[in-house]
């Protein structure tokens, strides 16, 4: 269930009105496991509801006018245009045939270390990247290829990064967890929870203080995407209130996916509805079905428009799955094969493909060629990663400051970065 | 030892009225009027080491707890919001780790945050920023994200302050690569390290010290020209000798240098060499002095175990063993969290007394 909410929205008071959901959500789950409830939601209410919330909306795009007058049996009552759904398609198809590549290569050594797969939570990364500007940032977690992905970084600088060669996005020196790519704006890939969200609103903070201080035209937003074990956190909170406090042009994405490795959300959690949190700091708190691409697409677009124009950050909580275990290491025994079974019936890539084909939007042939295109995109990535080489032993020493005169002065009395046998490897530190 | 270094009573700028009065500059009294050399507070050469580089740079900007309408904590950020308004002198909510990270944030977006600490002992609950986001970010990139960041605040000991107070990070951010740690001493020190450091285009942990922001410091022209900047990484070899080599930073080198004064009253020419930079160390220039007197005391107010002291002993065993004509003579603080009562805090604390002894100790002067 999409909730969609008003430009002017309210900072105090009137909470009760931002709980702009059916009352279905709110009835205790009758089993530990949300997903089984949420699947028992009628979708004709959900659709009814979802024109009322639209038609409160102020941005009303042409998609959406030609929306009310359209009503379909289909998932969602938001039509794309046809480009638009191939794209999303394509991006989401991207992010799972990558994923599916590196649990293959990981199994034959080619990758190593901690890697976290994001099968399963294409529909929030393609749902909010594919709105994003080049120079709009992202901030991620360890589970970070398909944000990078999504966001520009070629799979083969992506792969690359992964098998540890010279050719990735970050030389080989980032790894699985830290994703960077300044051309892309892609700040981070960070290892430890939580850790995005202030650098994040660090980013978001820069857009504001460009606009205002340094007087440049800055309309850049920043998304950062965490987990449910993130909001738990300190440093969540600190950010929530400090995103609002200073209106700063921020969409924190709660991903949803129940599981942080073994914990459950609803064993650590006083209170699991995690948008709810929002409005407590001054800032709209929605919650979004993350299984599915084209509502998450709505709720981004308004939240995105929302920081665009100033008026602050917006919490977004999105319901999703991961397929896989939190990692490649991790067996994954804790969770319900039924619960695990009802999320995959879900799947955000299928149900778009039967969006896209009931609505004529695009046939079976021009999926498959689009499925056949990635299948081949990622192999040549795997093939580019294997061929490219090792990053040398000078490298080593490269990079740890932007100044180099950071590594002090060797016992010639000289900087040790003026020595030309330095970053060879062979001088000694 | 507290009669000579007395600090300033009354915190808000402005020269106090006890100083250091150190031999090399014959000064009159603590207020010169025509001799010519100026003097200037701790306190005074950062406050204006940061309004120059902010009215420099439009990039630069203060975050921190009360460095705005409360003027700063110890009134550092005297008159910055007043001068560049609140957009760019941020009062923060007590949260450390928000905010560092925010810093931190925006540094890799392109601005030059100088984040300030109320002490060094709250930046622990955002360490986490300081090492991971800032320190490894440039590596972990490859190059394509650097982070022009200040961390900057009180560290050390301070006076009766207890033990969550009064811890030295100088070893513990020292150790990490990536940073750049500084610790000045006197006025000259504090203007040019910090304006060195807001430049620097890496994260930098900016170790100031609580007691010495009240000391005036005779301060040369040169260093109150706004282009003033001292190299990171260059240690300052504070007065010259023959016989022992002192290193040390911050509050300590105040008590190297009266130590100094005491060992040449029975004979003993003593090196006192300020440190300046943590990180990088200048080993070049200690090495150099140890090989020239072949006896070292190193001291520090932090905790002994895996201290700088630890790190500079093995540096001169490694690189000048053969020139040592004594073991190296380590003063660090008490191996104990910082006791509160006055006379304890003493002892917890290296002294005039114990760096003169252990400089005689290393010329088999005393036992």
């Amino acid at each position: 269930m999409a909730t969609s909410f008003s430009a002017t929205l309210p900072l105090h008071g009137s909470q009760e009105n931002r709980l702009l959901l059916p009352p279905i959500r709110l009835a205790p789950p009758p089993s530990s496991f949300l997903g089984f409830t949420r699947s028992l939601t009628i979708p004709s209410s959900r659709r009814l509801y979802h024109a009322h919330a639209a038609r409160r909306s102020p941005v009303v795009g042409v998609q959406e006018v030609v929306k009310e007058k359209k009503v379909t049996n289909s998932l969602v009552c938001i039509l794309i245009t046809k480009e638009e759904g191939l794209v999303l398609y394509e991006d989401m198809i991207l992010g799972r045939s990558f994923e599916d590549m590196c649990a293959q290569m990981y199994y034959r050594g080619k990758m190593f270390g901690f890697v976290h797969l994001y099968n399963g939570q294409e529909a929030v990364s393609t749902g909010f990247i594919k709105l994003l500007t080049q120079s709009d940032s992202v901030v991620s977690t360890y589970r970070d290829h398909v944000h990078a992905l999504s966001k520009g970084v070629s799979a083969r600088a992506v792969m690359s990064e992964l098998f540890g060669k010279v050719t990735g996005c970050c030389r080989g020196q980032g790894g699985s967890m830290h994703m960077f790519s300044k051309e892309h704006n892609m700040l981070g890939g960070f290892a430890f929870i939580g850790e995005g969200i202030p650098v994040a609103t660090g980013a978001a903070f820069t857009s504001k203080y460009k606009r205002e201080v340094l007087k440049q035209d800055c309309e850049d937003v920043t998304v950062a995407f965490f987990g449910d074990g993130t909001c738990n956190n300190g440093q969540f909170y600190e950010c929530l209130n400090m995103a609002a406090l200073y209106k700063l042009p921020i969409i924190f994405v709660v991903e949803n996916n129940l599981w942080a490795i073994g914990m459950s959300h609803l064993r650590s959690t006083s209170d699991p509805e995690i948008w709810k949190k929002g409005p407590a700091f001054g800032m709209p708190g929605v919650h979004v079905d993350g299984m599915d691409v084209l509502k998450v697409r709505e709720v981004a677009k308004e939240a995105v428009t929302r920081a665009r124009r100033g008026e602050g950050p917006t919490l977004v909580e999105c319901e999703t799955y991961r397929f896989r275990g939190h990692s490649l290491a991790d067996p994954d025994e804790l969770r319900d094969a039924a619960e695990k079974a009802k999320y995959a019936a879900r799947d955000p890539i299928t149900a778009l493909k039967k969006y896209l084909v009931e609505n004529k939007l695009a046939s079976e042939g021009e999926l498959k060629t689009i499925e056949k295109k990635i299948d081949e995109l990622v192999e040549e990535a795997v093939e580019f990663a294997d061929a490219s080489p090792q990053p040398g032993r000078s490298q080593l020493l490269e990079n740890v400051f932007a100044d180099p005169k950071g590594f002090g002065i060797g016992p010639d009395g000289r900087y040790r970065c003026e020595d030309p046998k330095f970053t060879q490897g062979t001088a000694q530190v | 030892m507290w009669g000579i270094l007395r600090r300033s009573a009354v915190d808000g700028g402005g020269f106090s009225a006890s100083s250091l009065r150190r031999t090399r500059f014959s000064l009159v009294s603590a207020r010169s009027y025509a001799a010519g050399s100026k003097e200037m507070t701790v306190r005074d050469a950062l406050n204006s080491a940061i309004d120059e580089e902010m009215s420099a740079d439009p990039k630069v900007f203060v975050m921190g707890e009360e460095v705005g309408q409360y003027q700063g904590a110890y009134k550092i950020t005297k008159g910055l919001l007043e001068k560049y308004g609140p957009e760019r002198v941020y009062d923060t909510p007590i949260t450390e780790a928000g905010f560092t990270g925010i810093g931190v944030g925006a540094a890799y977006a392109g601005l030059k945050p100088v984040v300030e600490f109320m002490t060094f002992n709250f930046s622990m609950q955002a360490i986490d920023h300081i090492i991971n986001s800032a320190a490894k970010s440039n590596y972990m990139s490859a190059g394509q994200i650097n982070v022009p960041i200040v961390f900057r605040g009180p560290n050390g000991a301070a006076a009766g302050v207890g033990a969550q107070h009064s811890q030295c990070y100088a070893a513990w951010y020292a150790s990490v690569p990536g940073l750049k740690v500084l610790a000045p001493y006197s006025a000259e020190d504090a203007r040019g390290l910090l304006k060195a450091a807001i430049r620097d285009p890496d994260p930098v942990v900016f170790l100031e010290n609580e007691l010495l922001y009240g000391e005036s410091f005779p301060i040369s022209e040169e260093a109150l020209d706004s282009s003033f900047c001292l190299p990171i990484g260059k240690a300052k070899i504070e007065r010259e000798g023959k016989d022992v080599t002192i290193t040390t930073f911050s509050k300590m080198v105040g008590f190297a240098l009266k130590a100094a004064e005491k060992l040449a009253e029975e004979g003993i020419s003593a090196e006192v060499i300020n440190l300046r930079s943590i990180r990088p160390l200048d080993r070049a220039t200690i090495n150099a002095s140890v090989r020239k007197t072949s006896r070292l005391v190193t001291v520090e107010e932090g905790f002994p175990q895996h201290g700088v002291c630890a790190e500079i002993c093995a540096s001169v065993v490694e690189e000048s063993f053969s020139y040592l004509d004594a073991p190296v003579e380590r003063i660090a603080g008490a191996d104990v969290p910082m006791p509160y009562a006055a006379n304890l805090e003493r002892l917890a604390l290296p002294q005039v007394e114990d760096i003169v002894r252990a400089a005689k100790r290393a010329c088999y002067r005393s036992k």
